[in-house]
């Protein structure tokens, strides 16, 4: 079985919560329903003929008028992957997680959730990973305005070249 | 007849301020501390090749028994923190190299939302060193002028009956 394969049979099981295939891409993709995403994971995982026993990659997109999580699985045992993409309101974006399908989800739910703001339904542990805990905001968001110090240390820096300009005048 | 000639030739006559910053000069303990890439080159001028030992540059697992801070890579704010409390936790006299470009500006994340740019924000810096990173023959040259740096402190003369500003220290 190969990636869009696995698609139509996806599709064929799980009907309208299956949104889009996106065939022409090059690295074709399909959009599914932010509530069954759970299930389809599970799917694929356990279906002998998909067995997606890797979770590679889980990245959030900040798209302005809405946020994606990507989900990019791969077959050990088969040798293909697929490409998932759930697609939120960028006001509220709540998704259910995958931890429970695998459990390398949880560092990058919290990283998705640290720096695009995306909120795990059922995580274990959702706190931030790499941003200090009192840090506003969440940085990788498009709209996001750069505090101007953090604890009293100011996070601009004069440029030498504007610097030594000004000392010229 | 002057003094220094009467001595028998294992007698050496030299002023306390001296002795004292030599021997505080020659025994610099910098802290085990790398923060990224720098770290690397930090550990390679403590290694056999550059060897800083030879100069009486050994480091110390713990900031409490250090001299001498080298704070070798990027600086993140969450980092700078705790890096001021280990600074903190020094014994007086204490010193610190900024060790590449990163530390000493920011460098080439001078921009990011989560780098402090400089860490002359939340410290005083004796010595900087540059480069990207600096080669272990830089480090060592910076840890010379920071050896010539603790040669001209004065401990014990007054200037005008007062003790000096590094006694007060």
């Amino acid at each position: 079985m190969d990636a869009l394969a696995t698609y139509q049979a996806v599709k064929e099981r799980f009907g309208a919560k299956v949104l889009e295939i996106n065939e022409k891409a090059l690295d074709p993709f399909m959009v599914v329903d932010p509530s069954a995403i759970v299930e389809i994971c599970r799917f694929l995982r356990d279906h002998p003929e998909t067995a997606m026993n890797c979770l590679t990659n889980e990245i959030g997109v900040d798209y302005k008028d809405r946020i994606e999580v990507v989900y990019e699985l791969y077959s050990y045992p088969k040798r293909y992957g697929v490409t998932l993409k759930v697609k939120l309101p960028r006001d509220n974006p709540v998704v259910e997680t995958v931890e429970t399908v695998w459990k390398s989800a949880n560092w990058m739910e919290r990283e998705i959730f640290d720096l695009i703001g995306v909120t795990f339904q059922g995580h274990s542990d959702l706190r931030r990973i790499l941003m200090p805990e009192d840090w506003p905001g969440h940085p990788q968001r498009k709209d996001f305005v750069e505090p101007m110090e953090y604890h009293g240390i100011s996070t601009v820096r004069d440029s030498p070249i504007i610097r030594m300009e000004a000392d010229r005048k | 007849m002057p003094l220094l000639n009467t001595l028998p030739d294992y007698v050496l006559t030299t002023k306390t301020d001296e002795v004292i910053n030599w021997m505080r000069k020659s025994s610099i303990w910098y802290m085990l501390f790398g923060l990224a890439c720098c770290a690397i080159e930090l550990m390679h001028t403590g290694g056999p090749r550059a060897d800083i030992e030879r100069f009486g540059a050994t480091p110390r697992a713990s900031a409490r028994q250090s001299d001498l801070m080298i704070v070798a890579g990027t600086l993140t704010l969450k980092m700078a923190l705790r890096t001021r409390l280990l600074y903190d936790q020094m014994p007086d006299p204490k010193y610190v190299i900024s060790m590449g470009s990163c530390s000493n500006c920011g460098g080439l994340f001078q921009l990011a939302y989560s780098v402090c740019d400089g860490v002359d924000k939340i410290l005083p810096v004796d010595v900087y060193v540059p480069g990207c990173p600096p080669r272990p023959e830089a480090l060592t040259e910076g840890l010379l002028k920071l050896q010539e740096k603790i040669m001209n402190e004065r401990w014990l003369t007054r200037a005008n009956g007062k003790p000096t500003q590094a006694a007060q220290a």
